[in-house]
């Protein structure tokens, strides 16, 4: 079906890795504030993250102007709920899969949504964390994360998790900021602001304008002299 | 503005199966970077950033792109690591051999003439932007810039890399002939920073040398101690 209108088959604004994990009690999401107009740091406080009900979050890496759509579509969906006298609030699952099938979709009519999406909250009492791409790619897991988070964050969290298995939600948060500490190291379109969002069973906390780069060691610099 | 030389240098490597490797391991080394050099009566500071990225990896996010032509001339690096090492190691080693033959240390301009001599003679094959500045006793401190086609100018102030694009505004409205050191080091400081914070291909530390006839004063300014500008 070509009704001769089509989004375009490349990202312009987009956003870079977005991270999650499950602890003891909760679900932790982060991701940082940045839309790249290609190398161009050009909107350095733009928020990827959101709170979609008491039960789940949402955060998305990839085009900017895609996020912003499935966010007022998913926002719409939820306001209908309330007016409709719901019964079952969205829950972080049902989310999922509701946006699996939505790419899905999107990508068989060659009218992809550019995203990489990471959910995270809670599915019937359980802690719920997947992630959907925008060729349909879905799958759960006790640590996520899109883009070049995908290489560093994983290892670190999973490396995190042979030590102790089930983290608290301090150590949670402390991983979390030093995985988007190291992104900022080695990612060239990562920044130093960020958002992080705690999911626990009493609902969704997210913590706006976090600000890791005092945290950031350059030490090393120090010692770097030429080439050889 | 780096992707698009990247995607002119490697068309031997497109196959289809470079859409299955990610990105970073087909793209070449590059500084896509930050670099700058003022001139002040009595010498000159040349800064630049420390990020070494392969497409999206940062390689390096400490590299000394100040490179050490002689004593007392110094190169900044822009454009292929591989290209700009490799020519600032044959130009330090013809200005060595020229100190012993001339008795004294080599002018600038003749250090600035030879990498011309090599950035225009290879220009097809090389990617190097260089900004190179220093002091001698004949003309105090000179910055040349030596840009992509290997053309060679002499400038009081001089900026070069792909950061660079996001300053020349600020140094136009900003950039007072006739500082002192001391102003022109923060001067440089500044306009580093405005340039590294949002370019996606610069970052880390920001690397600072102060050359004048008692030698060279290197200073790094660590990331997290770079002044604060707006932040939206």
């Amino acid at each position: 079906m070509n009704t001769g209108k089509s989004h375009t088959m490349y990202p312009s604004t987009s956003g870079t890795s977005v991270v999650g994990l499950v602890y003891d009690g909760g679900v932790m999401l982060a991701a940082d504030s940045l839309g790249s107009y290609g190398s161009l740091a050009r909107f350095r406080d733009v928020k990827r993250l959101f709170k979609v009900t008491d039960k789940a979050a949402l955060a998305c890496s990839g085009d900017i102007a895609d996020y912003q759509f499935i966010r007022e579509v998913i926002e719409q969906k939820v306001r209908d709920d309330v007016c409709g006298g719901y019964t079952r609030e969205l829950n972080a699952g049902a989310l999922h899969c509701w946006l699996t099938r939505v790419l899905y979709n999107r990508r068989s009519r060659f009218d992809p949504l550019w995203l990489e999406c990471v959910v995270a909250g809670y599915k019937d009492d359980e802690p719920f964390l997947g992630y959907v791409d925008k060729i349909g790619t879905a799958f759960e897991a006790k640590e996520v994360a899109t883009g070049f988070g995908l290489h560093f964050a994983v290892p670190m969290i999973r490396e995190a998790r042979e030590k102790k298995q089930n983290l608290s939600c301090d150590e949670a948060r402390k991983l979390l900021t030093e995985c988007l500490k190291v992104l900022y190291y080695r990612d060239c379109r990562a920044h130093f602001k960020y958002q992080l969002a705690d999911i626990t069973p009493e609902g969704v906390t997210i913590h706006d304008d976090l600000n890791l780069k005092k945290e950031t060691n350059w030490e090393v610099a120090n010692y770097i002299s030429g080439y050889e | 503005m780096a992707s698009a030389a990247v995607a002119g240098h490697s068309n031997m490597k497109s196959s289809h199966l470079a859409s299955l490797t990610p990105q970073w391991m087909n793209s070449e080394v590059l500084t896509g970077t930050s670099i700058m050099a003022v001139e002040f009566d009595g010498g000159v500071v040349v800064g630049a950033d420390s990020r070494t990225s392969m497409g999206t990896y940062v390689s390096n996010r400490v590299t000394d792109k100040l490179t050490r032509v002689t004593d007392r001339i110094y190169c900044c690096r822009s454009g292929s690591a591989a290209d700009t090492q490799a020519i600032a190691d044959i130009v330090s080693s013809h200005m060595e051999i020229l100190e012993v033959k001339l008795g004294e240390p080599p002018l600038v301009q003749v250090a600035a003439n030879t990498f011309k001599e090599i950035c225009y003679n290879y220009r097809d094959m090389l990617m190097a932007g260089i900004i190179v500045a220093g002091w001698d006793k004949s003309k105090g401190g000179q910055v040349y810039t030596i840009p992509l086609g290997g053309m060679m100018v002499r400038q009081p102030i001089a900026i070069g890399g792909s950061g660079s694009t996001y300053v020349w505004g600020h140094i136009d409205a900003a950039y007072q002939p006739n500082m002192n050191q001391e102003e022109t080091v923060d001067f440089v400081r500044k306009t580093l920073t405005l340039a590294l914070t949002r370019d996606g291909s610069s970052g880390g530390v920001v690397r600072v040398a102060v050359i004048t006839k008692d030698g060279v004063d290197r200073r790094v300014f660590l990331h997290n101690e770079l002044p604060e500008f707006y932040q939206g």
